[in-house]
């Protein structure tokens, strides 16, 4: 075997690369949220375009169609998110007062500008989620190519809105080794992609720092309901067990923060709403007085002041 | 190179029916002896690739997989800590030795707590595949050392990194002063292993199935439904512990039963299981002493095979 498996040209203190410094959650200055509320809620809904045609990326998105070509299964499936679920969903939230970010495919923008219109009548704050849902930042893309889908995402998104866009979350949270600087190049001052904490850290690039708002993984509908095959139930109680866990650990330790994705073309089926619902009545109005549920913006801010 | 051939039936252990065998008591005549197993591990995010497993399903670099482990150490270890303090398990440690390097302060707090620290290998991205025997040594030894630089004493049990193994690999660890092994899921009570030096050795029960990255990984369990099989598990293993005498273990690891949605499961798992009687709180070394001094014979071993 070779000599290369025992270099271990990273074997020192800290992390094994560049991108920010090791430190544990609870051994950082406590954090407080407005209102001395012990748990930050951020809730962000991906609105998402996966093409019928188009060359498979060397990394499939959750949710990626499988079917030979013309796959309408799954394309319709997923459609059915931006022409139904995500109607569904806009109810919902306003019903309970929510205030959830919109990760959003850029080529939405182009496809469907009724949608875009109706987003940008809604107070939400909007991120960068990549071009499409086969423009997967993964790899060997070469830079050029993805400093192109980055800023025709930003500039699709802007056609649409005043509002400042900061954040971005790749398409199935993965970087390549250029993204990071690319972001910062285009105008994010943050990323959602590293689910290594529940409290945004400063990361760095070549470009300058910019911030990672780290989402969770393991609390997003698609991995809960479609790759762990939990029950919708069973996706609430989840949800509601970690808010009443970061809630205690929120009072004796600094703020915490709950991260939940929803995509609507999964929880934005008829059959699976009311859980949404059910989740936004324990969080929002059971939990009210612990929670303060805001946009991610608004967290980094609150976290860095 | 030693003359085992690749593809060999290993025999490691005698075949020895659990019905039937001599009983095994525990000290203060505890029925069984229970221990938690953290893996506190450390994956390269670019790490070498060995061409018999690559270290990521992902190109590099893998942020989805890199990422949640590394929140496994930055987030879920002080809150596992946490709970084990409160139930009184010193947890013992599987540890990727290079840890002791790149987090000082997870050993540091591990330690106040005489925790036991065992070996996991160097990186949870460096296999035991495909290496020879000397290279195989080597990675032993250098793993057994940095954990004795860190911690002041020499590490008395391995799991093979990544559950990574070759031919040799229990023969080398024991020839490097190594007492049991995690590696072999074939009994609930500790075995004698056989190995060529002939040195006192043995298999302590570390649960694969009711390993947390086994359960939500590979069976994608709800958090509610782990924390029920454990008690089950417990439950026949207490019971039977009264004629037999069992060793239950958890392993879990930081990325897994720490996530906010999953911990209360494991904490409700633990308070049941502390909160019987005749149950020895332990650690993996503690049972593998107690087996290798008190136990020959009802393990299988003794002088009469340490030949």
């Amino acid at each position: 075997m070779s000599d290369e498996l025992f270099d271990y040209p990273q074997r020192h203190y800290g992390m094994d690369h560049d991108r920010y410094e090791w430190s544990m959650l609870q051994d950082r200055m406590p954090v407080a949220w407005p209102g001395g509320k012990p748990l930050a809620l951020w809730i962000n809904i991906s609105l998402q375009h996966f093409p019928l045609s188009g060359e498979k990326p060397v990394v499939a998105p959750p949710g990626a169609l499988t079917m030979p070509y013309p796959d309408l299964r799954h394309y319709t499936l997923r459609d059915y998110g931006n022409r139904v679920g995500i109607y569904r969903l806009l109810k919902v939230m306003a019903e309970y007062e929510a205030n959830p970010s919109l990760a959003i495919s850029g080529t939405l923008a182009v496809r469907y500008p009724q949608l875009l219109a109706r987003l940008a009548k809604t107070p939400y704050e909007w991120l960068g989620h990549g071009w499409n849902m086969l423009c997967m930042h993964a790899g060997e893309v070469d830079a050029e190519t993805e400093a192109g889908w980055i800023a025709d995402s930003r500039e699709a998104l802007e056609q649409f809105t005043d509002q400042p866009i900061e954040g971005w979350l790749s398409p199935g949270r993965i970087q390549t080794a250029n993204t990071p600087e690319l972001l910062v190049k285009n105008g994010f001052t943050y990323q959602c992609d590293w689910v290594n904490d529940e409290l945004p850290y400063t990361f760095k690039t070549t470009e300058g720092d910019m911030t990672c708002l780290p989402s969770c993984l393991e609390l997003d509908d698609v991995f809960v309901l479609t790759q762990n095959l939990h029950s919708e139930d069973s996706f609430a109680q989840q949800v509601i067990d970690a808010a009443d866990l970061l809630i205690s650990e929120g009072r004796e330790q600094g703020g915490r923060m709950l991260a939940l994705n929803l995509h609507p073309w999964l929880v934005g089926q008829p059959h699976r709403v009311r859980t949404v619902r059910e989740m936004l009545e324990a969080l929002l109005v059971e939990r009210g007085e612990a929670i303060w549920h805001a946009s991610p913006a608004s967290i980094i801010e609150a976290a860095s002041a | 190179m030693s003359g085992i051939a690749q593809n060999a039936e290993l025999d490691l252990y005698e075949y020895n029916p659990y019905e039937g065998r001599p009983k095994i008591e525990w000290p203060n005549g505890a029925r069984l002896a229970f221990w938690v197993a953290p893996n506190i591990e450390f994956y390269e995010l670019d790490a070498p690739t060995n061409p018999h497993r690559k270290p990521w399903p992902h190109p590099y670099p893998a942020v989805p997989g890199y990422s949640i482990r590394d929140y496994g150490n930055r987030v879920g270890h002080q809150r596992q800590m946490a709970v084990l303090d409160k139930y009184g398990v010193r947890g013992s440690i599987s540890l990727s030795a290079a840890l002791c390097e790149h987090h000082p302060e997870i050993i540091a707090l591990c330690a106040e707590r005489d925790w036991e620290f065992f070996s996991h290998g160097i990186y949870n991205t460096r296999y035991t595949y495909g290496l020879t025997e000397d290279q195989e040594r080597e990675m032993i030894e250098d793993a057994m050392a940095t954990i004795e630089r860190a911690v002041g004493q020499r590490p008395a049990g391995y799991l093979a990194p990544a559950l990574s193994h070759s031919n040799h690999t229990i023969d080398l660890f024991a020839e490097a002063g190594g007492r049991y092994t995690c590696d072999l899921f074939h009994d609930d009570q500790p075995t004698w292993v056989k190995t060529r030096s002939g040195k006192p050795f043995v298999s302590i029960p570390y649960s694969l199935e009711l390993n947390d990255t086994i359960a939500y990984v590979v069976q994608k369990m709800e958090p509610r439904r782990y924390g029920e099989i454990i008690r089950r598990a417990f439950d026949q293993l207490y019971a039977e512990g009264a004629e037999s005498g069992t060793v239950m273990c958890i392993p879990t690891h930081n990325y897994q039963v720490s996530c906010p949605h999953r911990l209360r499961a494991f904490e409700e798992a633990l308070e049941y299981i502390t909160g019987h009687s005749d149950v020895w709180v332990t650690t993996g070394r503690e049972i593998a002493e107690y087996s290798l001094t008190a136990l020959q014979e009802q393990i299988g071993g003794g002088a009469r095979q340490a030949t």
